[in-house]
């Protein structure tokens, strides 16, 4: 029980064998043992084809999740991302398609836009005190709105800019490496992932972070200007949300501005299970990456069985509350 | 030229021959959703039936189309407004019959589109047969695999009247009429990237799928995206249109789809309205009819009209 109070007093950095480096570590064991499972069980499971449509379809969630793990750290949520990726999608759409701009610049207005919108989230929540529940509720809404509005509620496409419909799907690593058929889009996932836990783990940023979602008075008292670091916290997050955006929209090779309802609780549920208390002050982004992974492994292998879509969100839904059992479980003895 | 300038002349002919008689005609259309090129597709019928008849409209739909509740609340705020006539799409064809016997009570013509509602209180149902729409996908499948083998479908919901018709329709015409065709597996998913993930995850489980059908436009564009990543060889049917299927069709990625007549539900909405409040007697099932179309026949006028980017 000491030791509860310890963590969370402290800067909640979890140390080797804290309660969440444990979690992570039974995530990853889940994750094989569903890979072992589904390999015996599952007629054509354990194929590469197969790894590589998990990896594809974890990509835009694995991302989402990691945006939204900066956030629920630092001990707020964020219900936005999956619509704010749509919005993201959307602009990258306008900047390419209807005005013609270079890729690069598309690719930079889609995270811009996003880490703008976060900004915002951000600003409502430190200095309108508006609890994040509800400032990032009103900005789902926000963000599904002027995603309709800009793009006159049809889809852009972007047959102008044939490299963008290339950046999610092709394999750039297969050229350097052959055999090793991964797409972009997964090693974007991946490149962000390390990238995150670097920030988290390793600079100021992360260990504010860690700080206010920790114990966010004793940050206040001690001297740190915590509506700052809010603020800067859901603009990394809307950042993020802007290369799910751009993932996303590249491999449908258009911004499809009614998508991305409910994509902000999957992303959520990745987080979650990996490990990352909702409390905040405590969690890893490679814990919401394996989260990820062991959602789309379950969808897929659950399908690639036959299994009706029905129990599959049946089953998603026991792992979650099983996985916030554990945590419960592991806080309780850690 | 000419043309356009004697249609505009008759149109505007038209419109203020009827203006007298209708000048504060006012219908609520309210519709599953409106984000969905489908609907925006049926607003722009309904717009112009409008503007040819004379009346004014509002289009209005809830956020989803599991939204059952705001949707009522949108049919309530409607029927307060006292209007002339109603056109209402439900999004449950039993749930909303107490609000719409309102509006019947007040003395209000409705008009219901797209899904039907189980009772008499429509006037008529401006509607595409979605058993027979999905039949004819079913067809046009099995032609193209010989009439034989393993197909497989993704259907957009499973509790819609649409979702159950094209999956009933599918599945029927394929058991009834093509016994050397097999159905091996029908899933669900609501949007296109669930529908890529899904189908790809399907080919996987049966590589030896030769068909297979998806029953609505993100469906679809699943289908197209999912047979691209994954290299499949197999023949791709879709439903409704959009520039994705329109352009996955041309480059042979599906072999063809079924387009409903969406601007032709909106005008028939307002155009019955329209007959209902002259007095004139309607059918209770007006169709909208459909078409299959494909690489051959996607700019013959008729088809090109009805079908959307």
């Amino acid at each position: 029980m000491s030791d509860t109070t310890m963590d969370k007093s402290g800067t909640g950095k979890p140390g080797f064998l804290s309660a969440a480096t444990l979690q992570k570590a039974v995530a990853f064991v889940v994750l094989i043992a569903l890979v072992l499972f589904f390999s015996i069980f599952a007629n054509n499971f354990a194929t590469g084809a197969n790894a590589v449509g998990i990896m594809q379809a974890t990509a835009v969630n694995g991302v989402l999740g990691v945006a939204v793990t900066f956030v629920i750290i630092s001990g707020g949520i964020d219900l936005s991302v999956g619509t704010m990726m749509t919005l993201t999608a959307v602009t990258a759409g306008l900047v390419l398609t209807n005005l013609g701009m270079p890729l690069p610049i598309g690719i930079l207005a889609a995270i811009a836009a996003g880490a703008f919108m976060g900004a915002v989230s951000g600003v409502v929540i430190a200095k309108l005190k508006i609890p994040p529940f509800i400032a990032t509720l009103g900005m789902m809404q926000i963000a599904r709105g002027l995603a309709l509005v800009f793009s006159g509620a049809k889809p852009i496409y972007f047959n102008d800019t044939p490299s963008y419909s290339l950046l999610s799907p092709e394999s750039t690593i297969s050229k350097l490496i052959p055999g090793v058929e991964i797409p972009n889009g997964v090693m974007i996932m991946f490149i962000v992932a390390i990238i995150a836990s670097i920030v988290l783990n390793r600079t100021i940023i992360g260990r504010m972070i860690f700080a206010l979602g920790s114990n966010e008075e004793a940050a206040r008292l001690s001297g740190i200007n915590i509506d700052n670091w809010k603020i800067l916290t859901y603009a990394i997050c809307g950042g993020i949300c802007g290369i799910a955006g751009l993932i996303v929209s590249s491999r449908l090779n258009s911004a499809q501005p009614a998508l991305g309802l409910g994509y902000e609780l999957d992303a959520i549920a990745a987080v979650v299970i990996g490990g990352t208390s909702l409390a905040g002050g405590r969690g890893t982004v490679m814990g919401t990456i394996i989260g990820a992974f062991i959602m789309s492994v379950l969808t897929n292998g659950l399908r690639v069985m036959g299994v009706l879509e029905e129990w599959k969100i049946v089953v998603t839904g026991v792992i979650i509350i099983v996985a916030v059992f554990i945590d419960i479980v592991l806080r309780k003895r850690a | 030229m000419k043309k356009t300038l004697m249609t505009s002349a008759l149109a505007l002919g038209l419109a203020f021959g009827a203006a007298p008689s209708f000048a504060e005609t006012y219908f609520p259309i309210i519709a599953k959703g409106f984000s969905h090129q489908f609907w925006q597709a049926v607003k722009a019928g309904a717009e112009e039936a409008a503007a040819r008849n004379g009346v004014t409209i509002t289009f209005e739909g809830p956020n989803t189309e599991a939204e059952i509740d705001k949707q009522t609340d949108i049919l309530n705020a409607a029927i307060a407004k006292n209007p002339q006539g109603l056109g209402f799409a439900a999004l449950d064809s039993q749930a909303q019959v107490p609000a719409l016997q309102k509006a019947a009570d007040a003395g209000i013509p409705i008009v219901a589109f797209d899904s039907g509602v189980e009772s008499d209180l429509p006037l008529t149902t401006c509607t595409t047969d979605n058993v027979a729409a999905a039949a004819a996908a079913a067809d046009g499948l099995a032609k193209a695999i010989g009439e034989e083998g393993k197909v497989a479908a993704v259907i957009h919901d499973q509790t819609s009247a649409t979702g159950i018709g094209r999956h009933d329709g599918f599945v029927n015409r394929i058991k009834e009429a093509y016994p050397k065709i097999e159905i091996v597996d029908v899933q669900y998913a609501n949007d296109a990237v669930k529908a890529t993930d899904t189908i790809k995850a399907m080919l996987q489980a049966n590589p030896d799928i030769k068909g297979f059908f998806a029953s609505n436009e993100g469906a679809a564009i699943g289908l197209s995206v999912a047979i691209k990543e994954s290299g499949a060889n197999i023949v791709g049917v879709g439903f409704d249109s959009g520039k994705s299927q329109k352009d996955a069709i041309m480059e042979g990625t599906l072999i063809g789809s079924i387009t409903q007549n969406p601007v032709g539900i909106g005008q028939c909405v307002v155009d019955s309205l329209v007959k209902a409040l002259a007095g004139e007697t309607l059918p209770k099932v007006i169709d909208t009819g459909f078409y299959w179309y494909d690489k051959t026949n996607m700019t013959d006028p008729k088809i090109a009209a009805v079908l959307y980017d």
